[in-house]
C-alpha cells in the first residue's frame, strides 16, 4: 500500500496522543500476574530438555537413544531424524539450528531432546543418549574464519557475489556506494585509515525461551511461546514439521524482552515433534546458560575504515571494509552495515564492501538496529579522531557533513525530509555539551542511523454494548504498544483512553501479522489502528444517519459523536460512541472496525548521543556520567514508552562498549555463558538517561508517528568510545572498553 | 506505451549488469520491474530470489507488486532490509 502524503505534516491538535496514562500491562507485571512463557501448564503436561553439544564443531556419526527410551517416565525421544527434509529450502537452517544434522556447529548446538514426565527423569534420560561424536577443527573469529586454510563448516554455499579464492566460510559480498573513493582521498587534507573490532554481544532479555506445545492426533495442534512473532512462530513451526499453517495455533505470551532475539525459534518445533511422538503437551523452558550457548546473539566484527578530512571539516571520501561473523548460517547483518555505516553523511565518494563470515558459534539473530552499531563504532570513531585531530567541534563537523532532504543516501535512494540536523542542531544548544568537565573525565558524541519498517498488519476493532471498545492486534507487545493502540484508538474515536482495551489475538484471530521488529508496531499497527477506528466510524455515522432519518452523508463524527452537519440535516442531538451502540442490535447488529495492510513506505530515523565518561588512571574502570539521547519520533504517541526506547537503546549500547562480550576459549566453548561472567549493566552502573524527544512528522503515518525502537542502540558504542578517548588521551579501537584493556592502552600511551 | 524505468544497482550486483550502475526495465509497477530485471539479467536472479528491498523516491518497499513507478522516480536496488 502506498502511505505518501497521509498526513498533513504541520503539528495537529491531540486531546490523547502525547500523553502518559498509566500502562495497562503495569500491575500485572509487578504483582506476578502477567503470565509468560513459562508460566503456561496443561494437564498431563511433559517436561522437555534438549542434549546439546559440548564440541564447537563435529561430525555426528551416530545417536543412541534406546537407553534413553527405555528409561521409566520418559515418553519421547527426538534427533533430527525424527524431522523431514522440509520442502521449503528457507526454512533448512532454521531446523538444523533447532535439531543438528550431520554436524554440530557449535558448542550448544541442539542434538537430542526428549519429553519425559519430569526435570528430574528428563535429566537422567539426557544422560542416557549416546551420541558418537567425530570432533572437527573450529574456528570463531571473523579474521580467521576468513583464512584460506581456515576450517570449512560448510562447502560450496557461498553466493554468486563473493570471488573465487576466498575461504569457503565466506557466503556473502555486499558492495554499496557512489563517486570516487582515491579521487576524494586526493583532496583531503588528512586521510585516516584505522582498523576496529566489536565482540559478539546478546540481546540479554531476561526472560528464558520457553513454550507450551500441544499436538494432536487429529493434526490440530496449539502453541503457547515467547516471541516477538507468533505470525512467523506458526508459519516456520508449519514449514517445518509439514502442517497446514492453519491447523497451528499460536498464542504469544507476554514477553520479557526479545530486542531482536525472538525473531525467529529455536525450542517451538522440537517442543511440538515431541508433544506429536508423545500425545501429551510438552513444555520447554531454557536455562540461562541455554539462552547464552544456543540462541542468537549478534554478530561479532571487524571493520578497516579510510576516510579522508579537510582540515575544515569536510570529509571527502569514505570507506569501509567491513567483516562480521554470524555464527554456523549465513546471514550475518553484514549487508545491513554496510547499508548504514556512512548513512549518517552527504558524501561524494564513498564505498563500503561487507563480508558474510560462518565460524562455529551460535547464529546470529537480529539485535536491534542488525548490523548497524558496529558500522557506526568504526565510521563514527574515526570522524571524531579526525575532527578532534584537527581541533575542530566533532559536533560541527557532524553538522558540516550531515545528510539532508535532496542528499543520495550512502546505499543508494534520495532522502526525503530527514531529522539528523535537527538532532545535531538540538544537541550542540543543550546544556550538556557545554557542562564543565572534571579531570579524567571527557565527552563523546556520535550519530546514528536505521531504515524502520512496515509489513503485514490487521487490527480489528470492535465496539461493545455499553460503548467500550476492544481493539485486537496481532504483535507481541514488548514497547508498551497496548497502550499506544488504546490511545490512537481513543484518539480517534474522541473517547477516553480508558474505555479502549487492546489485546494480542491469537493467530487463529487475525490474518498475518508480520513480527514485531524493524520499530514497526507503533508506525504500522498505529496506522491500521486509525483506520479500523475511521471504519467503525463511518459505520456509527451510518447508524446515527438511520435514526435520525437522514443521508449518511449528512453525518460526521466529532468529539466522540455523530452529528448532523450539512445544510439539509436537519437538528438532532448528537449520538454518542455509547449510545449508538447501545443500539446497535436494533439498528443492524455488532458495530466493528478492521483494517489490514502491507504497511510499507516506513521513513528512516537518526539519533545523536552524547555521553560523559570518567576514567580512573589505575584501574582503566569507566563510569558513565551522564548521557543524553537527541531522537526524532516523528510523533511520540506515549512520551514514557519513547522515552524508555530511547534510554534501552543507549544502555544496551554502553553495556556492548564497555561489559559485554562472549568470550570463547581455545576450545572453542563458550566460557561465560551465565549473568555473572557475562555482565549487561544494572542501574548501579548508570547514570539517569537523559532524553530529548524531536518531533517532525512522518509525512507517511496519520499522526506522523516514526519508528523509534532500533535507532537509539546505534549511536552509543561510538559515543562511549569516542567519551573514554577523550577522558584517557588513548583511542579506543577495540570493544569492549574493559578495565584490563583499557589500562593496558594508556600505560602504552595508545591502543 | 513503454516506460522506461532507471534503476540504480548496488555495488555487488553490478557483476550481473555488465557493470552498469544504472538500467533501464520497461516498467510502471514494482512487479514489472522485478520481473523486467530478472528476465533482462539473469545474472540477477539469485539475488532477486534471496529477496531485494526496492526504495522508489526514497521511500522503501519490499513486496507490494503494484506500487506505481514514474517515468521520473528514482529506483534504487537494495539487499534485503531485516529489522530487530
Amino acid at each position: 500500500m502506498a502511505l505518501d502524503s497521509k498526513t498533513d505534516t504541520r503539528p495537529q491538535q491531540f486531546k490523547v496522543v502525547g500523553t502518559r496514562p498509566l500502562r495497562p500491562d503495569g500491575i500485572d507485571k509487578v504483582t506476578g500476574r502477567a503470565r509468560f512463557g513459562a508460566d503456561m501448564s496443561a494437564p498431563g503436561m511433559l517436561v522437555g530438555l534438549v542434549l546439546r553439544s559440548p564440541h564447537p564443531h563435529a561430525r555426528i556419526r551416530s545417536i543412541d537413544t534406546s537407553a534413553a527410551e527405555a528409561l521409566t517416565g520418559v515418553h519421547a525421544v527426538v534427533t533430527r531424524a525424527d524431522f523431514a527434509p522440509p520442502a521449503d529450502p528457507g526454512v533448512a537452517d532454521v531446523l538444523d539450528n533447532c535439531m543438528a544434522g550431520d554436524k554440530a556447529l557449535y558448542d550448544g548446538h541442539a542434538v537430542a531432546a526428549v519429553a519425559a514426565i519430569s526435570g528430574k527423569v528428563a535429566r537422567q534420560a539426557l544422560k542416557l543418549i549416546k551420541v558418537d561424536y567425530q570432533p572437527l577443527p573450529h574456528v570463531t573469529d571473523v579474521d580467521a574464519a576468513m583464512a584460506p586454510d581456515a576450517p570449512a563448516l560448510h562447502e560450496g554455499r557461498a553466493d554468486e557475489t563473493v570471488p573465487a579464492g576466498m575461504s569457503p566460510n565466506v557466503m556473502a559480498r555486499h558492495e554499496f556506494g557512489h563517486g570516487d573513493i582515491d579521487a576524494g582521498l586526493s583532496q583531503a587534507d588528512r586521510v585516516l585509515e584505522r582498523s576496529y573490532r566489536t565482540e559478539a554481544t546478546h540481546q540479554g532479555y531476561i526472560e528464558p525461551h520457553a513454550c507450551l506445545a500441544t499436538m494432536a492426533p487429529d493434526g490440530q495442534a496449539d502453541l503457547w511461546c515467547c516471541t516477538q512473532g507468533h505470525y512467523m512462530v506458526r508459519n516456520t513451526c508449519a514449514a517445518i514439521l509439514g502442517i497446514e499453517q492453519g491447523q497451528l495455533r499460536v498464542t504469544a505470551s507476554e514477553i520479557g524482552g526479545g530486542f531482536g532475539g525472538k525473531t525467529t525459534v529455536f525450542l517451538e518445533p522440537v517442543a511440538l515433534k515431541l508433544s506429536q511422538k508423545s500425545g501429551r503437551p510438552v513444555k520447554m523452558v531454557m536455562s540461562r546458560a541455554e539462552v547464552l550457548r544456543a540462541t542468537g546473539p549478534t554478530a561479532s566484527s571487524s571493520i578497516d575504515v579510510r576516510i579522508g578530512m579537510t582540515r575544515d571539516g569536510r570529509i571527502t571520501a569514505g570507506f569501509a571494509e567491513l567483516r562480521y561473523q554470524g555464527g554456523a548460517y549465513p546471514g550475518s547483518p553484514v549487508d545491513m552495515g554496510s547499508m548504514s555505516a556512512f548513512a549518517p553523511y552527504d558524501l561524494e565518494n564513498v564505498r563500503t564492501v561487507g563480508f558474510d563470515v560462518v565460524t562455529n558459534r551460535p547464529k546470529q539473530a537480529a539485535y536491534r538496529a542488525p548490523g548497524a552499531p558496529m558500522a557506526a563504532f568504526a565510521v563514527e570513531s574515526a570522524i571524531d579522531e579526525l575532527a578532534r585531530g584537527f581541533g575542530l567541534d566533532p559536533l560541527d563537523v557532524r553538522l558540516h557533513n550531515a545528510a539532508r532532504e535532496g542528499t543520495k543516501a550512502s546505499y543508494g535512494p534520495t532522502y526525503p525530509a530527514i531529522g539528523l540536523e535537527a538532532t545535531l542542531r538540538t544537541a550542540k544548544d543543550h546544556p550538556h555539551w557545554s557542562a564543565p568537565l572534571g579531570p579524567n573525565q571527557g565527552r563523546g558524541v556520535a550519530c546514528g542511523f536505521w531504515f524502520n519498517f512496515g509489513g503485514d498488519t490487521c487490527v480489528s476493532l470492535n465496539i461493545t454494548p455499553d460503548g467500550t471498545v476492544t481493539l485486537s492486534e496481532g504483535n507481541p507487545d514488548i514497547g508498551g504498544s497496548r497502550a499506544s493502540m488504546s490511545m490512537m484508538a481513543a484518539e480517534e474515536l474522541g473517547i477516553p483512553y480508558d474505555r479502549v482495551r487492546t489485546v494480542i489475538a491469537d493467530t487463529g484471530s487475525l490474518g498475518q501479522n508480520e513480527v514485531t521488529d524493524g520499530s514497526r508496531v507503533t508506525f504500522a499497527v498505529g496506522l491500521a489502528t486509525i483506520e479500523a477506528a475511521r471504519a467503525a466510524k463511518r459505520e456509527m455515522c451510518k447508524r446515527a444517519a438511520q435514526v435520525w432519518g437522514i443521508d449518511e452523508d449528512a453525518v460526521i463524527w466529532e468529539d466522540g459523536a455523530a452529528r448532523p452537519a450539512g445544510p439539509n440535516a436537519g437538528q438532532h442531538p448528537p449520538m454518542s460512541l455509547a449510545e449508538i451502540a447501545a443500539i446497535a442490535s436494533n439498528t443492524g447488529g455488532p458495530i466493528a472496525g478492521h483494517f489490514e495492510v502491507n504497511a510499507e513506505g516506513a521513513g528512516v530515523s537518526f539519533a545523536t548521543h552524547m555521553v560523559d565518561t570518567e576514567v580512573d588512571p589505575d584501574t582503566g574502570a569507566v563510569k558513565v556520567l551522564r548521557y543524553t539521547v537527541f531522537q526524532d519520533a516523528g510523533k511520540a504517541v506515549h512520551p514514557s514508552y519513547v522515552e524508555g526506547q530511547f534510554q534501552g537503546g543507549a544502555v544496551q549500547g554502553i553495556g556492548w562498549a564497555l561489559n559485554e562480550e562472549y568470550i570463547y576459549g581455545e576450545d572453542g566453548i563458550l566460557q561465560n555463558p551465565g549473568f555473572l561472567d557475562y555482565r549487561i549493566p544494572v542501574a548501579s552502573d548508570l547514570p539517569m538517561i537523559d532524553t530529548v524527544i524531536l518531533e517532525i512528522p512522518n509525512p507517511g503515518h496519520p499522526y506522523g508517528v516514526r519508528g523509534v525502537g532500533e535507532t537509539s542502540i546505534v549511536p552509543p558504542l561510538a559515543a562511549v568510545a569516542n567519551s573514554v578517548s577523550d577522558a584517557a588521551g588513548v583511542r579506543m579501537t577495540s570493544l569492549p572498553i574493559s578495565p584490563p584493556k583499557l589500562l593496558a592502552a594508556i600505560r602504552s600511551g595508545g591502543s | 506505451m513503454t516506460r522506461m524505468a532507471k534503476v540504480q544497482i548496488f555495488g555487488s550486483l553490478r557483476a550481473a549488469t555488465d557493470g552498469k550502475s544504472e538500467v533501464e526495465v520497461d516498467a510502471s509497477t514494482l512487479r514489472e520491474l522485478l520481473d523486467g530485471l530478472a528476465d533482462s539479467y539473469p545474472g540477477l536472479r539469485p539475488q532477486l530470489d534471496r529477496g531485494v528491498s526496492v526504495a522508489i523516491d526514497g521511500r522503501i518497499y519490499n513486496d507490494s507488486w503494484f506500487i506505481p513507478i514514474r517515468d521520473d522516480s528514482e529506483v534504487v536496488l537494495l539487499a534485503r532490509l531485516k529489522g530487530g
